[in-house]
């Protein structure tokens, strides 16, 4: 069942990445034509999407590769390639769709900005990027686009220049998620060193292969966590998470960008898609690095939850949200849920962009005013933003049956609560699943209910053009809810490849019981907390040294910016002053060296070669002086020569015979 | 008539032709010059053949006839020159005409 689009997946990511370069040259003089020509490369992305994904339907296991040549270096051929598989057309698809929402969005939130073009040259090429990263067939082909989407992720979040903290908040999400890049070049390098290709797919020789799995050897693991630390740097793990809160500096259709399609959802991708690295030599599903993986989620899941309680930022909220739930997919990919794990981040990519959205509507409609303390009673004043909203919110706190979220949840917890290693990851992810349902009715009962406070008055439903993608991705959130049942796991027997079968008395699991009196504890203590919250949050008076700590993050910045940071600086003072003290010093001698050399070879040239060459030309100089007197120009003095000559010559003949 | 009476004559418009290119500062004076020391070379020719071993195959007239012919087209580019250095100079003293010196 191959159609033309499985032997030109490349074509997805091109499209938006062309019209973001049209935008780029052409955009400078027309706005509207820029909103068009992004919109229209992303419908073409969408479309492409839809194609792709119809082959994959009519078999289980479908993939199609094209592999070609890039170059050839002395006897190294470097090979690079383009994939098609279950897991690539559906993050495809989700991508593409959410991607579009969001652009759509963008025309209306950022109507005003003076660089309306630029923003969605930029937005183009990040949805280019990682649906490049998404079909890639080769490692060093996704680090590529991998790159290319941090390069549109720094350019996004310091799009408002103008803000020192917005070009702070960009420098150090390049620079932190550099750090995990450096670890998994590091792997690509030892996997190519082992393996001999870096192919995921090639016949039987590829990477991801028996074959070249067994090659790799005893460093397996050690390939796996460096590439794993480059997923941590994007996916916003612990403890390279720090960048993704201060990314909320960006525009808010960006952080709904880089929060749900694009840029955190690659870390997790990664790790799904080089599963084979992680479970190779799995025992009982069990290897040393997915063991990391999960602890790793662990952590960053309660860590972020725990934060996300003591914001006050709208975004902010989202972003540990985020962080948070990124850490649960960590968890399910750790413990062995890999299609657990991907069916989140699915679902989390259309509720989070609808949160962020959301998230986004608020604030244009309050003036840009972020903070939580100063909104409330917004359910009247913007009744679409409102239901949308709270459809994201149940979706993201795992309301059961009717919401995406609940169902992947569950899934997740089913596969950490089968995890041989250890029941700690399973309960706590319980308790980030109550925590989860905690702060987000806080958030929703601070914006939403109570009194009207400073920022409110003035509030407006935001139009059409932004309130109709929150529609759609609300649409989505509970559609997606249909494929994702364990009555009829249509998407997992999709990602997986098993058949799936309708069974309606999965429905009803002992799971299903579990979270939904989670979900419920969360959501009532959450309203029982904050019923009354006013200007203070409650949880500040009950326990003032707690809240502090959660509301500076735990410190971590602090605390990387009392050592990493600091080391740093003592590092960059030291070879400040060894460069201008030692190396300085050592080359300004150098150059007087030089400089000696010069003076002596100057009066070398000046004394013996220039007085040579003087001599010479003053010599022929003369002579030509002498000669041109001849040359009088005056035609009967040079026949009166020849007529002497041959006279010579005459007599020359008469006296020699 | 013999054949040193003829080389007498011939030198003797030789050396008129010379002295005449060597000392008239009028070019086409020179010109004529010229062509006088042409005429003497094509005598001794013709002096040479009639006199010579083989008087009766034409070969020296047919040289002398050829010099002539090639002196008139020299004579007819000299005068060309001579009237274009007219135009130029506005005189044809070849005193003034220097422009070749080194």
């Amino acid at each position: 069942m191959n159609s033309w689009i499985t032997n030109n997946v490349w074509l997805i990511p091109a499209a938006p990445i062309a019209a973001s370069l049209l935008i780029l040259a052409f955009g400078k003089a027309a706005r509207r034509a820029a909103a068009a020509v992004a919109i229209v490369g992303q419908i073409a992305a969408l479309t492409m999407s839809i194609f792709a994904f119809v082959p994959t339907l009519h078999s289980h296991g479908f993939r199609a590769v094209q592999n070609f040549t890039w170059f050839t270096f002395g006897e190294q051929i470097l090979r690079i390639g383009f994939v098609l598989d279950p897991l690539a057309a559906a993050m495809l698809l989700m991508i593409a769709l959410v991607g579009l929402c969001i652009f759509v969005f963008s025309i209306g939130y950022m109507g005003e900005d003076k660089n309306f073009s630029r923003f969605f040259a930029y937005l183009s090429f990040f949805s280019g990027a990682m649906l490049g990263v998404v079909v890639a067939n080769s490692l060093l082909l996704l680090f590529v686009f991998w790159e290319l989407v941090g390069l549109a992720s720094y350019l996004l979040i310091g799009f408002w220049i103008e803000r020192p903290s917005a070009a702070a908040a960009a420098k150090k999400a390049f620079i932190t998620t550099r750090i995990g890049d450096m670890g998994f070049f590091l792997g690509i390098l030892l996997l190519y060193h082992r393996s001999g290709t870096l192919l995921f797919y090639d016949g039987g020789r590829g990477c991801l292969e028996p074959v070249a799995l067994s090659a790799i050897g005893s460093s397996v693991t050690l390939v796996a966590l460096l590439i794993f630390c480059g997923a941590m740097g994007k996916s916003g793990q612990f403890p390279l998470h720090v960048w993704l809160p201060d990314a909320m500096e960006g525009p808010t259709p960006v952080s709904a960008l880089i929060h749900a399609a694009t840029m955190v959802a690659a870390g997790v991708f990664l790790v799904a898609r080089v599963y084979p690295i992680f479970s190779v030599g799995a025992i009982n599903g069990v290897t040393p690095s997915l063991t990391v993986v999960v602890w790793i989620g662990v952590i960053t899941g309660l860590m972020a939850a725990l934060i996300a309680i003591a914001q006050f930022d709208i975004k902010r909220i989202l972003a540990y949200s985020t962080v948070s739930q990124l850490g649960l997919m960590m968890v399910s990919l750790g413990a062995g849920g890999v299609a657990a794990g991907i069916m989140h981040l699915l679902a989390h990519g259309f509720f989070k962009a609808l949160l962020f959205l959301g998230a986004g509507s608020v604030i244009h409609g309050l003036h840009h005013e972020q903070d939580i303390r100063k909104m409330g009673g917004l359910h009247r004043l913007m009744p679409i933003t409102f239901l949308t909203y709270a459809v994201g919110m149940m979706a993201l706190s795992g309301v059961p049956f009717f919401f995406s979220g609940g169902w992947t949840k569950e899934e997740i917890l089913h596969a950490t609560s089968n995890w041989p290693r250890s029941h700690l990851p399973h309960y706590l992810a319980l308790i980030g699943v109550i925590l989860t349902a905690l702060y987000m009715t806080r958030q929703i009962i601070y914006v939403f209910f109570g009194n009207r406070r400073a920022a409110s008055e003035h509030a407006h439903e935001s139009p059409s053009v932004m309130a109709i993608p929150l529609i759609v991705l609300a649409v989505c959130a509970v559609f997606l809810s249909v494929v994702l049942t364990p009555a009829w796991p249509w998407l997992e027997s999709y990602l997986t490849g098993h058949p799936a079968r309708f069974d309606a008395r999965l429905l009803i699991q002992p799971m299903i019981v579990v979270s939904l009196a989670l979900v419920g504890a969360g959501v009532s203590v959450g309203i029982w907390m904050y019923r009354r919250a006013g200007e203070a949050d409650p949880l500040q008076h009950a326990q003032p040294a707690l809240f502090r700590f959660l509301e500076n993050k735990m410190w971590i910045d602090e605390i990387y910016g009392r050592t990493v940071i600091a080391l740093s600086a003592i590092l960059a003072r030291l070879s400040d002053w060894m460069d201008r003290h030692v190396w300085d010093a050592l080359v300004q001698d150098i150059g007087r060296i030089g400089q000696f050399l010069g003076r002596v070879t100057t009066s070398a040239d000046e004394r013996v070669i220039n007085a040579g060459v003087d001599e010479s030309t003053s010599g022929a100089h003369g002579l030509g002086r002498l000669m041109s007197r001849w040359h009088s120009g005056q035609i009967q003095t040079y026949l009166g020569a020849v007529a002497l000559g041959m006279l010579a010559l005459v007599l020359l003949y008469a006296w020699l015979g | 008539m013999t054949l040193p009476i003829l080389l007498v004559i011939s030198s003797g418009l030789f050396c008129i032709g010379l002295l005449a290119a060597l000392s008239r500062r009028h070019a086409i004076f020179i010109l004529i010059g010229i062509e006088m020391m042409l005429a003497a070379a094509n005598l001794n020719f013709i002096a040479f053949w009639r006199f010579g071993p083989q008087p009766a195959q034409p070969t020296g007239m047919m040289v002398a006839i050829f010099a002539i012919a090639i002196a008139a087209a020299e004579a007819a580019v000299g005068l060309a020159m001579v009237i274009v250095v007219y135009r130029h100079f506005r005189s044809t003293n070849v005193d003034q005409l220097d422009r070749l010196k080194g």
